[in-house]
């Protein structure tokens, strides 16, 4: 057997899944998860404000049909012209029935009713925004111009917040798993006193001792790392499938990019690193304090 | 011949009790042999654990190859300890490893690849007479086999010192004179020898052995050899 082997061994036997281990499983599936939906969060928010961004619907407001009408008319002709503008597209009266119909019943569909006439616009960049609403006013004081982006924003607001408190939620994480870590080799260190103490009489460095606990801990942190990466891949993997099947508007901005699984890949290798360091700075804070 | 060893009026006291070990000097020759004697309680562990460095004295001054060993950084000590050999009392073998690795282990830590750690530990296992049971565990050696595991631990990286406590303590007669044999063998490669015990048997075993002794923390030394060791052991 190796020298590097028997060193290992030599604080005792124990292998495979212990509680420690347990413990390094259950807080990286929970980092991943968090750290999953904190991205999934902030893609869906960027591709809601990418989405919202330059959209406008004019209103004409008007109770009399025909001037309505004629209004809309000259609305829609402005805005072909105007630049910046991408996509000028009326509203069908059936479609402005339809939205209605769930209060009004087949009121809806009365030909009197003082419907306002919409007109949906894609701009190039929200910058022509400010243009196109003052040249509409000057068509009709009857116009009015609602930005997409300005109802939306509590919602993207609300997305983004949720993305920050995934991310707190991740180092949270970790700054438990340090609390953890540290923990363990702070026992470690009382239950091994004797067999460090003799390491330290045949001429063991303190950095000797530490490679000890931190190999094991870096050990069960890999461990845990695999197996809690296994079970937080399968969840998501399910959830994406969730996702796909509601075919929601709101929720399909939620995915994954590759820099996102990059990201997450990173997260186990980070979690082992973190451990060791933490074990390490442990072990060897606790021997300065002894001879 | 060169004092490797020297403690000036050195006192220890554990917490605010009374003194263990006080005004305690002596020097310890190059290559020479020592058994420290005195009643339980005296303060031979004491004494060893500042031979050895496992504790810093309350007062007073230790010497150590040359160096200062009451004001050594922590840095320094891992070297220092390397160049000892420790037999404690109770052993304090690895319970999880063999006596083969318990007995290479000095060497590992010091850093030496495998191929240089087989020979000495193949040697120092025929040496205590242990080639048969390399590969037991502490726990399923007898006392007498784990003190010679722990004797051949000690001393398979040529310590420069060798300090025992009470190694003889759990081996019958013939296997004592067994050990001392090979502690003097030691001794005669220029290894210097420290040995506590009680039992005054053991002392007219070796030629030329010096004795200290130690009754109630204070280092009897009638003839004054201690401070001033001899030039020459006596054959």
């Amino acid at each position: 057997m190796s020298a590097r082997a028997t060193t290992r061994r030599v604080l005792d036997d124990a292998g495979g899944f212990s509680a420690m281990t347990w413990v390094m499983t259950i807080m990286l599936f929970l980092t991943l998860l968090a750290a999953a939906g904190g991205l999934g969060l902030r893609s869906a928010t960027v591709a809601l404000d990418r989405q919202l961004e330059g959209r406008l619907t004019v209103q004409v407001i008007d109770g009399n049909a025909v001037r309505r009408e004629a209004t809309a008319a000259r609305a829609i002709a402005l805005l072909r012209r105007l630049p910046g503008v991408v996509q000028v597209e009326r509203v069908p009266a059936e479609e402005l029935a339809r939205l209605v119909r769930p209060w009004l019943g087949t009121d809806a569909d009365d030909a009197d009713l003082p419907m306002p006439a919409m007109i949906d616009v894609d701009l190039a960049g929200a910058e022509a925004t400010a243009a196109v609403s003052t040249a509409l006013a000057r068509v009709s004081p009857t116009i009015r111009v609602d930005r997409h982006e300005s109802w939306m924003s509590p919602v993207s607001g609300f997305m983004t917040s949720l993305s920050w408190l995934a991310a707190a939620l991740v180092l949270l994480m970790l700054a438990a798993t340090t609390a953890v870590v540290t923990l363990a080799a702070r026992a470690g260190l009382e239950s091994h006193r004797a067999t460090i103490e003799v390491m330290h009489m045949l001429g063991s460095t303190d950095v000797q001792v530490a490679r000890l606990f931190q190999r094991r801990i870096a050990l069960d942190a890999a461990l845990g790392g695999g197996v809690g990466g296994m079970a937080a891949l399968a969840t998501l993997a399910f959830l994406g499938w969730r996702l796909t099947a509601l075919d929601s508007q709101l929720l399909t901005g939620i995915r994954l990019g590759v820099v996102d699984w990059l990201a997450l890949a990173l997260v186990p290798l980070a979690f082992v690193g973190l451990a060791t360091l933490a074990a390490r700075a442990t072990v060897i804070g606790a021997l300065r304090r002894t001879l | 011949m060169a004092s490797i060893v020297q403690f000036e009026n050195v006192g220890l006291r554990y917490g605010t009790g009374q003194e263990t070990l006080s005004d305690v000097s002596f020097q310890l020759g190059a290559g020479t042999f020592y058994f420290l004697t005195g009643a339980s309680g005296a303060g031979k562990t004491s004494l060893l654990k500042l031979l050895y460095l496992a504790q810093r004295p309350s007062r007073g001054i230790i010497r150590l190859f040359g160096e200062d060993a009451v004001t050594m950084s922590r840095d320094r000590l891992p070297a220092m300890r390397r160049r000892m050999g420790v037999v404690f009392q109770d052993f304090r073998l690895i319970p999880h490893l063999s006596a083969w690795d318990n007995i290479a282990l000095p060497l590992r830590v010091a850093g030496l690849p495998e191929d240089e750690v087989e020979q000495p530990v193949r040697e120092m296992l025929a040496w205590v007479g242990l080639a048969e049971r390399a590969h037991a565990r502490p726990a399923t050696l007898s006392g007498g086999e784990q003190q010679r595991v722990a004797i051949a631990r000690a001393v398979v990286g040529r310590p420069e010192i060798l300090v025992a406590d009470e190694p003889t303590g759990n081996v019958d007669p013939d296997m004592a004179d067994r050990l001392i044999h090979l502690f003097e063998s030691m001794n005669k490669l220029g290894t210097t020898v420290v040995v506590a015990t009680h039992d005054f048997h053991l002392l007219g075993r070796v030629p030329g052995a010096q004795m200290m002794r130690l009754d109630r923390g204070r280092l009897l030394d009638p003839t004054g050899s201690l401070r001033h060791p001899p030039n020459e052991i006596d054959p």
